[in-house]
């Protein structure tokens, strides 16, 4: 099973990384940084929860979220798998770091469907 | 890649060097890949944040401000900080292979490596503009 679904987690994490080094940096900045201090106005809950309800603001936010857990899961996996030489716990590793990706992703689909 | 992991039959047993948990931390290369490689855990950590705004935001608007209020807190001011160094490091490392990743041909040519590198760069500063003049909109 592994071995057939390699591929569409080796795109996944290509996606995925894309997508985290193309729009991460600006999101990171503005949501995670210059909103919370201040240094730039942040837009306000009427406005942004409109946004949101645009169901291509919620397609965005979907592929946003869901693609950089997975690149997150496949990188570290691996980074478990060479760096602390678990190869005894490979598939345990496995199924938390592609689970968790998964369980992220259900919540974010179950959310954005949500929004009204 | 798990092919060599185990002990073939018939076969005697291989013969593998102990490698110290450490490895990485022998030489600066090796240290430069753990770190391109932990740059994962904080993309999932800012992907966990965004989905966290986003749940806040669909609850109700004293939901969304208590969650901006736990983001100026020094905790994530701290998180968020490192998190902007390791996904631009995540960026710059992710651009510059993509040239080894993905030949593109136009006309049977082969794209160039600066090109196609700098195709990227050029996307993710134009794709940046266009996030920041959203949500600065106001």
């Amino acid at each position: 099973m592994t071995k057939r679904a390699t591929p569409l987690l080796w795109m996944t994490f290509g996606i995925g990384g894309t997508i985290a080094a193309l729009l991460f940096p600006i999101h990171v900045l503005l949501n995670g940084l210059l909103f919370p201090l201040g240094w730039a106005a942040a837009p306000s809950y009427e406005s942004l929860h409109g946004l949101v309800s645009h169901p291509l603001t919620r397609l965005y936010l979907f592929v946003l979220i869901a693609f950089p857990l997975f690149h997150w899961a496949h990188r570290f996996r691996y980074t478990l798998y060479d760096g602390l030489q678990l190869y005894h716990l490979t598939t345990l590793i496995a199924v938390i770091c592609y689970g968790a990706a998964a369980i992220g992703t259900a919540v974010a689909a179950y959310t954005l469907w949500g929004i009204s | 890649m798990s092919a060599g992991r185990h002990d073939t039959p018939h076969h005697p047993k291989w013969y593998r060097p102990p490698i110290s948990i450490w490895w990485w931390l022998k030489k600066r290369s090796y240290a430069a890949f753990m770190l391109r490689e932990l740059t994962s855990v904080f993309v999932a950590f800012f992907a966990i944040v965004l989905l966290w705004q986003v749940r806040s935001l669909a609850e109700g608007p004293e939901a969304y401000s208590r969650v901006m209020a736990r983001l100026q807190t020094p905790l994530f001011l701290a998180l968020d900080v490192l998190a902007f160094l390791m996904i631009l490091f995540h960026m710059v490392t992710w651009f510059n292979v993509a040239p080894a990743a993905m030949v593109v041909r136009v006309r049977g040519k082969r794209i160039p490596d600066w090109a196609l590198a700098g195709s990227h760069y050029a996307a993710w500063v134009l794709l940046s503009i266009v996030v920041a003049a959203i949500l600065l909109r106001g």
